[in-house]
């Protein structure tokens, strides 16, 4: 039975259901229960944003790991225990802490599969918060899912809403290669309907957020709500918006968008990552490739500017793709003339 | 510790089979026709073997970019290696891995490692998986003196010690991070010095003498099998061959390694203390070394007549094909 959760109590449910049907389900981080040799309450934070709060009571120490902070070990001995039986889900804070342990993501886990002859198999999900928006500047900030989705031997979730956040982390649990989860900060406090009971979605299937002729937006996690308010602005001016989020960035159903952009003629990706080698880039290349003689205006690419993140909310506000940007970048698509 | 007569000869094969091995890795890659980069093991033989005949096959090891003879002190199949090493198809990884890359999951063999200090997490997650699932596992890595100063070695070592993981620590220090000397580059002199930081026991042995290397990893070990937590083995060995193949070695003293192969060798070693104390019969390691060579033999020949990977193993093993 669906009824309205959180994206932050999406992660909490996909886990505590997973780690309830597979004993093998280990969690490990810094902090996720909290309070570990410490005087006063345990299961203090659950996470420094609150997502893993009581799963330590229902699963214990022995399932639910705080760590030193020491990420290049703890990313790493996750990875190591999923090449000796266990499927753990490590949260690795801030995606811009991949800096401090990238080797063991890159390096280690990535290639395991391909470099041992096909005879490894590497069944980690490390969880990690991005995103602009939340006051916490370059160091805390930034969506840096590109570099990932560059690497052959990972799979790039970017959920967009709490649904298919369910759906696609318990997949990802149960996926034997290694997973990296993409959770925007700005989400965690958006609700959606979430069925009670336990479902996947398949990574490399685009979900298509709102049909329409005219022009295919692309958008990916926090984008995908700003692409749909800009699609309901630009309908009431009779510019009729299809709106696609990938769900995964790595498989990318490239099918999908292909199909639509040859319908419409014309393409706007909105990317919250940096502008250069983007996923923004790639799709709008990839279009460029297979689909040219479809194309009836060159696609528009809307996405962060090449700078760090800024501190400054006034700047920071600029830096954040925004649905008005979007919506001019559609109307600009749609009054192209060769 | 007591080994008995079948582990003495399995050590022996398995020390002598790393010897013969590289000895004629050596030769081969200056042949021309073996691909990529080889770092030779020749000197080391008594630490894989003494520490790994402690193991069984689902007890894990990560090892270095040194890699071959802690793969054969596994127990890892000497012809696919060999096949791995010419990249030909049928080698242990498909021809994909090479000698740095080189692992059988099978035998618990979790991988040479081509980035030093990128083993001790990983062993640190076998050692967490056979800690959270009560197997009574242990894990080994295998680490060199350059290793030993990576900032991941550091952290694996404390989260070890704070989770009382089952793993234990193996440094082999063979005085030379590539051409630095660990003597300069380890700023606490020995290896072992560390280990009181990081609240363990630590041991050096000599890695010379295979049955002080056995005997401490066996105390070692039986110490993570019960739930003990991590140690530290500083084992001081020297290498007989350059950092990689084809490393002029100008870095080392001259005669340096005529020396250690004339005074300090580990299979000639072996051998005295062995046929001395009337264990095993020099006959029966004449045998063995006969066996030795006509394996690398026949691995040798097999390998270079073995097929290469053709296009359509480019894109198998992976989970997309873009």
């Amino acid at each position: 039975m669906a009824r309205k959760l959180t994206f932050r109590q999406a992660v909490n449910e996909a886990l505590r259901q997973e780690m309830r049907r597979d004993p093998t389900v280990i969690l490990l981080g810094e902090d996720i229960a909290g309070g570990k040799g410490s005087p006063g309450e345990q299961d203090a934070w659950g996470g420094d944003m609150g997502i893993t709060k009581g799963l330590i009571g229902e699963f214990g120490e022995r399932r639910v790991i705080d760590t030193p902070i020491s990420e290049s070990a703890f990313i790493g001995a996750a990875v190591g225990a999923a090449t000796s039986g266990l499927r753990p889900v490590a949260e690795l804070m801030f995606v811009d802490f991949m800096g401090v342990c990238f080797d063991q993501i890159f390096n280690q886990a990535a290639k395991f599969r391909y470099m041992f002859g096909g005879k490894a198999k590497t069944p980690v999900v490390i969880r990690t918060q991005m995103g602009a928006g939340y006051r916490a500047a370059a160091q805390h900030s930034q969506c840096l899912y590109p570099l990932f989705t560059h690497i052959p031997g990972l799979k790039c979730v970017v959920p967009s809403g709490a649904y298919d956040c369910k759906g696609l982390l318990t997949q990802a649990i149960r996926d034997d290669d290694p997973v990296i989860f993409f959770e925007h900060k700005l989400l965690y406090d958006v609700a959606e309907d979430v069925p009670e009971e336990q479902y996947t979605i398949p990574f490399g299937e685009a979900n298509v957020v709102r049909e329409g002729n005219d022009v295919t937006i692309v958008a990916l996690a926090r984008m995908v709500s700003f692409a749909k308010t800009a699609a309901e602005t630009l309908a009431k001016e009779g510019i009729d918006c299809e709106v696609i989020d990938p769900r995964t960035t790595s498989p990318l159903d490239l099918d999908t968008i292909l199909e639509s952009v040859r319908r419409t003629g014309r393409l706007v990706v909105v990317d919250e990552a940096h502008p250069r080698c983007n996923m923004a880039a790639d799709i709008a290349a990839q279009v460029a490739e297979q689909a040219f003689g479809a194309l009836r205006a060159p696609p528009r690419m809307v996405t962060a500017p090449h700078t760090p993140v800024p501190f400054s909310p006034s700047l920071e506000d600029l830096f954040v793709p925004s649905p008005e940007k979007i919506a001019t970048a559609v109307r600009e698509a749609r009054a192209y003339k060769a | 510790m007591q080994i008995n007569r079948t582990e003495l000869l399995e050590a022996y094969r398995k020390m002598r089979t790393i010897r013969v091995f590289e000895e004629r890795v050596h030769e081969e890659f200056a042949t021309g026709q073996m691909p990529g980069f080889v770092h030779l093991y020749a000197g080391e033989e008594a630490s894989a073997v003494g520490v790994c005949l402690n193991l069984s096959d689902d007890d894990k090891i990560c090892s270095t970019h040194r890699g071959h003879g802690h793969c054969i002190a596994k127990g890892c199949d000497v012809p696919g290696m060999m096949l791995e090493l010419y990249g030909r198809r049928d080698g242990l990884c498909g021809g994909k891995g090479g000698s740095m890359h080189i692992a059988d999951l099978s035998k618990g063999m979790m991988g040479a490692n081509a980035i030093v200090g990128g083993g001790p997490p990983l062993a640190c997650g076998a050692a967490l998986a056979a800690k959270t699932l009560g197997t009574g596992k242990v894990a080994v890595t295998f680490t060199g003196d350059g290793g030993s100063n990576q900032g991941t070695t550091f952290e694996s070592m404390n989260f070890a010690s704070v989770l009382k993981l089952p793993v234990v620590f193996v440094f082999e220090n063979n005085g030379y991070a590539e051409t630095t000397g660990s003597s300069w580059s380890v700023a606490c002199g020995d290896i072992v010095n560390r280990a009181p930081a990081f609240a363990m026991p630590g041991v050096m042995v000599d890695g010379h003498d295979f049955f002080a290397v056995h005997e401490a990893a066996s105390e070692a070990i039986a110490r993570a099998r019960a739930g003990e937590g991590p140690t530290l083995i500083e084992v001081k060995v020297d290498r007989y061959f350059g950092h990689h193949e084809g490393d002029s070695e100008k870095y080392r003293a001259p005669g340096e390694v005529a020396k250690l192969r004339a005074e300090k060798d580990c299979l000639k070693r072996f051998r005295k203390r062995v046929t001395e104390a009337g264990l095993l019969q020099a006959g029966e390691l004449d045998a063995i070394d006969r066996d030795v060579g006509a394996l690398i033999d026949r691995s040798v020949k097999a390998a270079l007549a073995a097929p290469m990977p053709t296009a359509a193993d480019l894109m198998t093993d992976v989970y997309i094909s873009y």
